[in-house]
């Protein structure tokens, strides 16, 4: 039994410097397409940079919502696998995530989720080399509730900036 | 030859007198009892032994001890043990605590400390290598754990670089104190540290209080006492924080995942003073006090690698400034879905209430819980408290904590514990104990920790309270009195921390070999030392006295609570099973070689050197 | 088929008309001149040729280009680079800044964007996949930066969702905005992204301000476009970042920490207006700012490892709220010691507030040190400011810079910047222009950054603004001719961040240049033929000059006044720029450049750059 595995993110300590999408999308599409990239960073305000990608919940609540079965889950890693033939690019599954985390890919239009790169997520690794630690590997996943990080990256900024910028923070997104 | 890992020295603190002498222990002793815990049960048999169901845990006379252990300080996740007759249970709680006042008084060159009698006037101990002292502590009393904190961490370096100016700058000492709780003898007030620390369990900040003990402090400037193998200790040192540095999960989260997780999945987290244990309030999810309050998300004590603490700071709003830490599970439960608040925000505010009154953040907000719950059915009134106390309401759990702390109206009954103020409520009232009893969550006086039995999903189960020497204490719960033997009651006796102890218990007990010398294995924990000390504990325990006693089989129970249904969640309709719970407490007595009644036996008590405790049980046999 | 690393289509916006259309450029072009600064300028003669004199470069005829390069977004480090006919020195400037907008333009299908004309009512354009717009931004006319960027970041967000609901969440788009300085038109203000990031040289924001151009948006979901030798491409990608991430002083401290060490070590700082470069103020020291300010250490704009960038924010006092960078070395300097200040909270305050102004943190403040040094001559009174100005008073330069932003009272005057302020007053006061020129640090009229000469110790020496075509701007500076030609030039054309750039072999950025594109380009042909060629270019214009102020060989290729002072105090004191270095090294550079010893390009020099188009004009100058 391979050990199942979840890919941690610290907002706080996320650079903005998306090499992540840089690397998930060369893996995936082949060359540099960050909205192609199945981790997006977000910016609501500058030096609020959210990482924002599947968390794999336990329900799956998007592959529950697909009405073709075009979503189905990794045995091995418990990833969310898209089936671009079945896809008709509905959004059930965009609308159906608690944090709006899938979406419609800007070439073919269909349902684009992390896959978890077969257990090696591209994006950790250059977000490790890099030395940041925003995204980590841990495999005790499941106890924390993976799903509670299916947020909305502009309610996550909102939380990072006062913890970052104090009363303040309450300002700086609209 | 004093054995590897003591420094060998206590001192003996008599506060009525003001005098200071140091003793020691025989090798026998300390290598039967260790440290912790087990010296520290030791200790209050051989000074009260049989006048114990006469001695007031207020009253001068009650030894307050800080005790650490040869194991502190190498072994990764220092920690003080603070123990005596505890006022709630008035049997004794070695209740601990992380903090660097642990590894100070070691290098001081002291195990710890014993106080008796009661100062006259507000003092401080000042332990340094030059020996111990009493210091002054009026302008202290009265000031919250942050103040206190504050102030102390200044006047002591002050004092000390005046003492020794040349030696370049000196660290911050060590420091244990008491907040407002403790000096108006909240009975289940807790001992402080660094802020947010707290030896929680047991009452002994009301002992403090009681002897008007603001505060210990120790700051050494020596080496840590020798250990019996020094090689293998830094082998064994390495490799446990090996093993410490794999709890992922702990280093990034520490338990702050679990206030929605033991809610949403193992519906075992008390809700409205334990009406519920389950609840999906999705706002209590650590990411929401990740992002928004979590200041630092690597916080760790002396020689720790675990880093379950994260430091939290509300920065706007009504609570700006509060500061505490994660908080962890017990709080996030107990001041926030307990009190039925389920807002980040007002459960960082009502921790740190806790911890800057010097409540036991466990223990104080069971007792509002249970107030709330009196209110919520009438038999509490807006008249009695001075104000509506409403399920969520932040505000008026504020006003009842500092009620409380200061025993003003109603918190003057409540300080005295949800056990004792049910029963004083209930002649208040011209009700019949029972009739209230039935909503206090309580074993042996003690609070219940936030894991419930009902659903039997959580680590906690049936008798694990029940059968508990130290009652509600969620950290020291009972399995089969033999292999619980080596995990709480050693690690309190050795004194670390529990969740330090991610190492295999062989690692761990070699670890224990090379630093003392004695010959201690797993087996010998799980057979003798261990069951000596709880044995110990029990005959206390059973004894208790003045006020309240505990009757055998009646009160080695869970509380009424425990037997309701769920009313809601996956386990909707799950319960206690009872059968089972006087099963594995009668499997229990046994093992340990306690009657069916948990009285022990004398041929236990001959067996583990205890046989002078043996006229005093002989009683309580039937 | 377009080269790689190019969309291969760029905008033309007609303001005036309302009009846009797509341009495209031949190979030819883009080879010869790369992108950003070189295409710039280019397009910029391409558009006004032989009546460049005559342009005034805030009439709505002025063309403004908002220009990516080959190497943006793919080569670690993206920027978009900001020309056009530089209101200050006439010339043009490269002005570079770090954005998002860099590759969302890309990724939405456009190289650049090029603006003529002036819209009747304040503007913003919109670009994504399916175009570009103009918006009306009324609205946002007005508004500072901070909120500026907010406001625009939910507009556009919202206005996207709203026609393209289905997609999923959309990320918020990029965008350069100017500030009140930009709208109203001070000379020197800057084109801002990403609250505090700057396209500060060159006075880009007045051009801007002066098209009624609020800001540039753009959201684009496609790639970011093929280049021709994709997998070599990658493998570079992949190694040019593990160099980055190897700079570990860079990441940790960005120039953070040079605010100190400039002054006290390299005394090259400026301080009250360059009238001293060195001060040991420890209060000025990194871990001061660190400490204290910084809620983010690594912080990176689009594919950067560098993270030169910190975050400071002040949380407390009279200026809390406050957000910007460290601040970088040059606002450290200029919003700080150039002021007399050496509090980093006065310091990030001013910096903050320069950001939220649209001011060029470098080149306002150098105007603000000037008018505070004419004060302190007694030239400026009391009466011209409305205030009594002193060094070291944050207020003052608070107020000065408001003043300055909104053009009031003195500010007005100011706001023309710092050589045309001099002349201005020099009229006012009824004195010569030279005896106030000489307390007036710029090079052609752009304020110097903030690196000394005169100490020689620092990475700026002699002729490194003197011969520079894009005058005081430190990013920029001029060595040899030859060697420089590979440096700015080239990252300011590909267009790519000097701090991802410095410390990667220039080989290897060469190969990665060639893999993205695809031209025949190396190293030596950039040095000999490329960067000439545009440097060249920018020298014609430069000189041209006009209509105001025409700049005189020789005589204007110099340092100013100040920088042949010798330096009142320090461990370099008495050091001064030598002068006689200079006129030698000035000359060496013009002849390696193939220009005559006037530093006029030769006939032979643009025929053999393939500038022969200018010499018609450049005739007029020999």
């Amino acid at each position: 039994m391979v050990k199942p595995l979840w890919i941690a993110r610290d907002p706080s300590a996320c650079s903005g410097c998306r090499r992540c999408e840089l690397a998930c999308s060369m893996h995936h599409e082949g060359w540099m397409w960050p909205e192609a990239s199945r981790i997006r960073v977000f910016m609501p305000f500058p030096g609020l940079e959210v990482p924002h990608l599947c968390s794999q919940c336990q329900d799956y609540p998007c592959v529950e919502a697909c009405p073709v079965e075009a979503l189905s889950t990794d045995p091995d890693y418990g990833a969310v696998i898209v089936d671009r033939e079945k896809c008709t690019s509905c959004g059930a599954c965009i609308r159906a995530c608690p944090g709006t985390v899938p979406y419609l890919h800007p070439g073919d239009d269909k349902a684009t989720i992390c896959d978890l790169c077969g257990g090696e997520p591209e994006c950790v690794e250059v977000c490790t080399e890099a030395g940041y630690n925003a995204l980590t590997i841990v495999n005790e996943g499941p106890s924390v509730h993976r799903k509670l990080y299916s947020r909305n990256p502009v309610d996550t900024a909102r939380d990072l900036a006062v913890n970052m910028f104090g009363e303040k923070g309450e300002e700086v997104i609209e | 030859m004093t054995p590897g890992g003591y420094a060998g020295k206590w001192l003996d603190v008599d506060l009525s007198k003001e005098e200071i002498e140091e003793f020691s222990f025989p090798d026998e002793t300390l290598e039967q009892y260790f440290g912790g815990r087990g010296v520290a049960t030791k200790i209050l048999w051989d000074r009260v032994g049989r006048r114990w169901s006469d001695l007031d845990a207020l009253a001068p006379e009650n030894p307050l001890i800080f005790a650490t252990g040869p194991m502190t300080c190498y072994y990764p996740g220092a920690r003080i043990c603070v123990s005596g007759k505890s006022p709630v249970s008035n049997g004794v709680v070695g209740s601990t605590a992380a903090t660097e006042f642990a590894v100070d008084i070691r290098t001081a060159g002291y195990d710890g400390v014993v106080f008796t009698g009661k100062a006259e006037k507000p003092v401080y101990l000042l332990v340094t290598d030059e020996g111990a002292e009493l210091v002054d502590a009026s302008h202290l009393w009265g000031l919250n754990g942050e103040k206190t904190l504050i102030k102390l961490n200044k006047e002591v370096r002050e004092t000390l670089k005046k003492r020794k100016p040349d030696v370049g700058l000196w660290k911050e000492p060590g420091t244990m104190y008491i907040g407002p709780a403790g000096e108006n003898m909240v009975r289940h007030a807790a001992v402080m540290a660094k802020i947010c620390h707290a030896a929680g369990y047991g009452g002994y900040g009301s002992v403090m209080g009681s002897k008007n003990l603001k505060a210990v402090v120790a700051k050494g400037r020596g080496r840590l006492p020798a250990v019996n193998a020094p090689e293998s200790v830094y082998l064994l040192w390495r490799k446990a924080h090996r093993d410490c540095m794999t709890n992922t999960t702990f280093r990034r989260w520490g338990t702050g995942h679990l206030g929605y997780g033991c809610g949403a999945d193992t519906s075992s987290e008390p809700v409205r003073n334990w009406q519920e244990e389950w609840h999906d309030e999705k706002t209590m999810g650590v990411p929401h006090y990740m992002d928004r309050y979590w200041v630092k998300v690597k916080w760790s004590d002396f020689n720790c690698t675990t880093n379950c603490m994260k430091v939290s700071c509300i920065k706007a709003g009504r609570w700006k400034g509060d500061i505490t830490d994660v908080p962890d599970y017990e709080l996030q439960a107990y001041c926030g879905t307990n009190l039925g608040i389920f807002d980040p925000g007002d459960n960082i505010h009502i921790s740190t209430l806790m911890d800057k009154l010097g409540h036991s953040g466990i223990n104080c907000p069971n007792t509002m819980g249970y107030a709330a719950e009196l209110y919520q059915r009438g038999i509490l009134t807006e008249n009695d408290i001075g104000f509506k106390l409403e399920w969520g309401d932040t505000e008026a759990f504020d006003r009842l904590a500092h009620m409380m702390a200061y025993r003003e109206g109603i918190g003057d009954v409540l300080a005295e514990g949800t056990y004792r103020a049910a029963l004083k409520i209930a002649h208040m009232k011209g009700l019949k104990p029972d009739e209230l009893l039935k909503y206090a969550v309580h074993v042996k006086g003690i609070e219940i920790g936030a894991h419930g039995t009902r659903s039997d999903k959580d680590y906690t189960q049936d008798m694990c309270y029940a059968a508990s020497v130290q009652g509600g204490d969620h950290t020291s719960t009972v399995t089969d009195g033999y292999s619980d033997m080596s995990g709480a009651v050693f690690q309190d006796s050795a004194v670390f921390c529990m969740f330090t102890a991610s190492p295999s218990q062989e690692l761990i007990f070699d670890f224990a070999k090379a630093v003392t010398g004695f010959p201690i294995t797993v087996d010998s924990w799980r057979r003798v030392n261990g069951p000596r000390i709880v044995t110990l504990q029990k005959a206390l325990l059973l004894m208790g006295g003045p006020d309240v006693t505990w009757e055998p089989v009646k009160d080695d129970d869970n509380p009424p609570r425990f037997y309701e249904p769920l009313p809601t969640g996956p386990y909707k309709g799950m319960v206690t099973d009872r059968e089972r719970v006087d099963i594995r407490t009668q499997a229990y007595f046994e093992t340990l070689g306690w009657d069916e009644r948990g009285i022990p036996k004398k041929e236990t008590l001959d067996r583990l050197g205890l046989s002078d405790v043996d006229p005093l049980m002989e009683k309580f046999r039937q | 088929m377009t080269p790689g690393g190019y969309a291969g289509k760029w905008l033309d916006v007609d303001l005036s008309k309302d009009k846009i259309r797509e341009v495209e450029y031949g190979d030819k072009v883009l080879e010869q001149y790369l992108g950003g600064r070189g295409l710039a300028a280019k397009v910029l003669w391409d558009k006004v040729g032989d009546k460049y004199p005559e342009l005034d470069p805030l009439d709505p005829k002025s063309p403004l280009m908002v220009y990516t390069g080959p190497m943006t977004g793919i080569y670690p480090g993206s920027r978009i680079c900001v020309s056009g006919k530089s209101p200050v020195s006439m010339g043009t400037v490269g002005s570079t800044a770090a954005t998002e907008f860099a590759n969302e333009i890309k990724e939405a299908g456009y190289d650049g964007v090029t603006f003529t004309g002036k819209a009747d009512r304040p503007v913003y354009l919109l670009v994504t996949d399916d175009g570009a717009e103009l918006m009306d931004a009324g609205h946002l006319w007005g508004l500072d930066g901070e909120k500026t960027l907010i406001k625009l970041n939910k507009e556009v967000t919202a206005e996207l969702t709203k026609r393209k609901p289905n997609v999923g969440l959309w990320k918020d788009p990029g965008m350069v905005y100017i500030g009140p300085a930009g709208e109203n038109m001070v000379r020197n203000a800057a084109v801002m992204a990403k609250i505090c990031h700057a396209c500060g040289y060159g006075g880009y924001g007045a051009l801007m301000g002066s098209k009624n151009l609020k800001a540039v948006v753009a959201k684009g979901r496609g790639p970011l476009p093929k280049v021709d030798a994709p997998e070599a491409a990658k493998l570079l990608w992949r190694r040019t970042h593990q160099i980055l991430i190897g700079r570990t002083a860079m990441r940790r401290q960005g120039t953070g920490y040079a605010g100190y060490s400039v002054g006290a070590v390299t005394s090259s700082e400026p301080i009250r207006n360059w009238q001293e470069e060195w001060h040991d103020e420890k209060s000025y020291g990194g871990p001061m700012f660190e400490h204290r300010y910084w809620v983010k250490k690594k912080w990176a704009d689009f594919n950067c490892t560098t993270n030169c960038m910190k975050i400071s924010c002040i949380k407390t006092g009279k200026w809390k709220g406050d957000i910007t960078d460290m601040p970088d070395y040059e606002l450290q300097a200029y919003c700080g010691t150039n002021f007399g200040i050496y509090d980093p909270e006065a310091n990030i305050h001013l910096s903050a507030l320069a950001d939220q102004l649209g001011h060029s943190g470098i080149n306002g403040p150098n105007t603000a040190g000037f008018a505070v040094e004419l004060h302190q001559r007694d030239i400026l009174k009391d009466s011209d400011f409305g205030f009594k100005p002193k060094w070291g008073d944050p207020d003052t330069f608070d107020r000065i810079m408001r003043m300055m932003a909104n053009r009031e009272k003195i500010g007005d005057v100011l706001a023309e910047g710092t050589y045309r302020a001099a002349l201005k007053i020099a009229e006012m006061k009824g004195l010569k222009p030279d005896e106030l020129l000489k307390y007036a640090v710029h090079v052609k009229g752009i304020e110097i950054g903030a690196h000394g000469t005169r100490s020689d110790a620092d990475y700026t020496h002699d002729i490194s603004y003197a011969a520079n075509v894009q005058g005081g701007d430190h990013t920029s500076t001029s060595v040899d001719g030859y060697n420089d030609m590979s440096g700015a030039v080239f990252t300011d054309s590909a267009v790519f961040c000097n701090f991802t750039y410095y410390g990667v072999p220039q080989s290897l950025v060469f190969d990665f240049a060639k893999a993205i594109t695809g031209f025949d380009i190396n190293l030596h042909k950039w040095r000999s033929e490329t960067g000439p060629r545009i440097v060249t270019l920018q020298r014609a214009l430069l000189m041209l000059g006009g209509p105001d102020l025409k700049w005189t060989p020789v005589k204007d290729d110099d340092n100013p006044p100040r920088f042949y002072e010798p330096l009142p105090s320090g461990p370099y004191k008495g050091k001064t720029t030598d002068r006689k270095l200079v006129d030698e090294k000035l000359k060496a550079y013009n002849e390696t450049l193939g220009w005559d010893e006037r530093g006029i390009p030769t006939k032979e020099t643009l025929k053999k750059l393939d500038l022969g188009f200018l010499e018609k004009s450049v005739s007029k100058l020999r």
